[in-house]
């Protein structure tokens, strides 16, 4: 057995719940009614369950290829970025309205990963140019060519 | 030579149009790093729904064969793939534009991508109508055994481990259960309201390849990518036509190797581009040359990734498997116009099949043309901040996934996919099954059901699926590429250190 390195813990924890997910999808189709419905679900889950938990024993008993993994500073970069980009399609898309979310989403994703230093302000005025060029050409391509309704609830 | 009668479908102005606006957009797509031919395809998909199938698949058909020859630009330019495709390209494309030769090398690649293309079409046009007559054959164990074949082909062999690509296509061919049984009506793995209508294969194709991307992206923080294309000065197109003449060896092994490889289902345009590489130097006199800005090894590499596309839409528009992911997707784009790849694409929408396959024929020469003009813009395109690509490449799977259906419940699958393929990338996981897995899985339970049902009528599910020539034939091929496979990865293993496999 190998030391435990940062990834490998990670696979660990990675195939661990992927074979979680396999033995409750397995669980529920050999349980649920009706069973006719549930013909191709068992077909399935059996093998799933079986691939599932090969790869989570593997990973436990460090015989396998673990992948990359995040590192620290990966999950230090991307942080925020998710957490905005999943704040915005959870919430603010339908709450505050899809045009105003994804302006303030783009513009703070360009403002936060953009390599142009925080400190100039020719670098803010590029971003709140390109937002809006952006945006008007989502609206543009949307709203106007393909006619999508979107919700629009507290602003637009 | 049913195709001849509907050339003159591709030159409508609105087909024409979206020809042109696929090969230019595919071009300036292809040559930006992080936007994949796949994920380009799939964020085009919702801008087809309101277009007609043969309208919308003409779109789709150029974005892909314009992505992987654009990808040459910033693989030349920039020595960064555009796409995977191209990785072999960088190898003599880099050097011959740091010797001064970039105008050169772009002609050869778009010169060569245009030949190579052209070829891996005609075999596209006349493998394509036979293979679908020899369909017709075919029960519903046989489709079901093809649709299974289709997950195993891609699972085992595009992925770096066997059991993970296998399990991806478990979990693709489960979420494609999600939804209401079409039979019982039962419900099945409704854990949320908005998987009451099952997953939306759009907005899963989105989320899958575009979603880990722009993670992906966020991962390398605020770096400056400072990629500094190289200023391309002019160059006689004449002399790189003599130059591509004088090459015909490493364009033939291009082309050959390319359209062989693209017929294998789950095999990609990268492979395509490396074998090719390696075989054309294997053949050459100058062998020693290669690597240094050797025009041969760049021919051999964009001959191939082209000729790899025509091929890879036989299996594809034949017996429902594609060949590389990007077909997968363009299978997507398919189903949603409510047609269904085989028999029932050429006997009753010979129209869109054949202006589709004539739009990529067209299309390879137009992307040759404009490739030569556009390719200095797209190396400008290249070289936008990855923080800009991500920010755009979320807004348009946002917006494209809700316009699909013009609901929310999309967006939050597409999210919740994408985030949950970033993290399975990260340990060894691969995209393709999984999307092939959510794409035949409805396939494969419909033709299972029918033949259980003709099974039950006769002499039992055993006999029914596991006899018969044909049925046998598949399971055979089935069991291959699994061990074909396993045995590959073991081989890979024992001249990689215990160490090396730990990490």
């Amino acid at each position: 057995m190998s030391t435990l390195t940062l990834p490998r813990l990670q696979h660990i924890i990675g195939s661990g719940i992927v074979a979680a997910v396999g033995v409750s999808v397995c669980y529920i189709s050999y349980t649920q009614q009706p069973s006719e419905a549930f013909l191709f679900p068992r077909l399935i889950a059996s093998v799933f369950v079986v691939l599932a938990l090969w790869t989570f024993v593997k990973a436990c008993l460090g015989w396998t290829k673990v992948g990359n993994g995040i590192s620290f500073t990966q999950f230090k970069n991307l942080a925020p970025g998710l957490a905005i980009a999943l704040i915005y399609i959870f919430w603010a898309a339908k709450g505050l309205g899809f045009y105003t979310a994804t302006t303030i989403a783009f513009f703070i994703l360009l403002s936060l990963y953009d390599p142009a230093p925080h400190t100039a302000l020719k670098s803010w005025g590029k971003r709140i140019i390109t937002t809006a060029c952006f945006m008007a050409v989502m609206y543009g391509l949307f709203a106007l060519l393909l006619k999508v309704y979107t919700p629009r609830e507290i602003f637009f | 030579m049913e195709f001849i009668y509907y050339f003159g479908d591709v030159f409508t102005p609105i087909n024409f149009g979206l020809l042109l606006l696929g090969t230019i957009g595919g071009l300036i797509l292809g040559a930006t790093p992080g936007l994949s031919p796949t994920m380009a395809v799939a964020l085009l998909i919702p801008f087809t729904f309101q277009l007609e199938a043969a309208q919308g698949l003409i779109l789709l058909g150029a974005a892909y064969t314009s992505t992987v020859a654009g990808g040459a630009v910033s693989a030349i330019l920039l020595k960064i793939p555009g796409a995977p495709a191209n990785i072999a390209t960088t190898l003599d494309g880099h050097t011959m534009a740091l010797k001064g030769e970039g105008a050169k090398a772009l002609q050869l690649s778009f010169l060569s991508s245009a030949v190579g293309g052209v070829f891996g079409v005609l075999l596209l046009i006349f493998l394509t109508p036979v293979l679908a007559k020899w369909a017709l054959a075919f029960g519903p164990s046989h489709l079901f055994w093809l649709a299974i074949l289709g997950v195993t082909v891609i699972g085992s062999l595009d992925s770096n481990s066997v059991v993970k690509g296998l399990l991806s296509g478990c979990i693709g061919l489960w979420l494609a259960t999600i939804g209401f049984d079409d039979i019982m009506g039962a419900q099945r793995f409704i854990f949320h309201p908005s998987l009451g209508g099952g997953i939306n294969i759009i907005a899963a194709l989105i989320g899958l390849f575009a979603i880990p991307q722009v993670i992906t992206m966020f991962a390398k923080g605020r770096k400056d990518d400072g990629a500094e294309a190289i200023q391309v000065q002019k160059h006689p197109i004449k002399g790189a036509i003599t130059e591509l003449l004088r090459n015909k060896r490493a364009m033939g092994i291009g082309t050959l190797t390319g359209s062989i490889i693209g017929l294998i289902p789950g095999v990609g345009g990268q492979i395509a581009g490396l074998v090719a590489y390696d075989q054309s130097k294997k053949f050459s006199p100058d062998r020693d040359k290669f690597g240094t800005g050797h025009p041969e090894g760049l021919i051999a590499a964009e001959s191939a990734n082209n000729a790899m596309v025509g091929p890879s839409l036989v299996p594809l528009l034949t017996l429902s498997i594609p060949g590389s992911p990007t077909a997968a997707v363009l299978l997507g784009g398919l189903l949603i116009h409510g047609i269904f790849p085989g028999t029932d694409l050429f006997d009753n929408h010979p129209d869109v099949a054949w202006t589709f396959i004539n739009s990529m024929l067209i299309g390879q020469i137009l992307m040759c043309i404009f490739g030569l003009y556009v390719a200095g813009m797209a190396a400008k395109v290249a070289q936008v901040p990855q923080s800009m690509m991500a920010a755009i490449v979320l807004g348009l799977a946002v917006f494209g996934s809700y316009s699909v259906q013009s609901s929310m419940g999309d967006v939050y699958v597409m999210a919740s996919l994408g985030v949950m393929m970033y993290f399975l990338e990260r340990f060894g996981f691969s995209a393709a099954p999984l999307v092939l897995g959510l794409i035949l899985g409805p396939i494969a339970e419909s033709n299972f059901i029918q033949g259980s049902m003709i099974a039950s009528a006769t002499d039992g599910m055993a006999p029914y699926f596991l006899t018969g020539t044909l049925n046998l034939f598949l399971i055979a091929v089935v069991i291959a590429s699994i061990l074909y496979s396993g045995y590959m990865e073991l081989r890979s293993r024992r001249y990689t250190s215990k160490e090396e496999i730990m990490e």
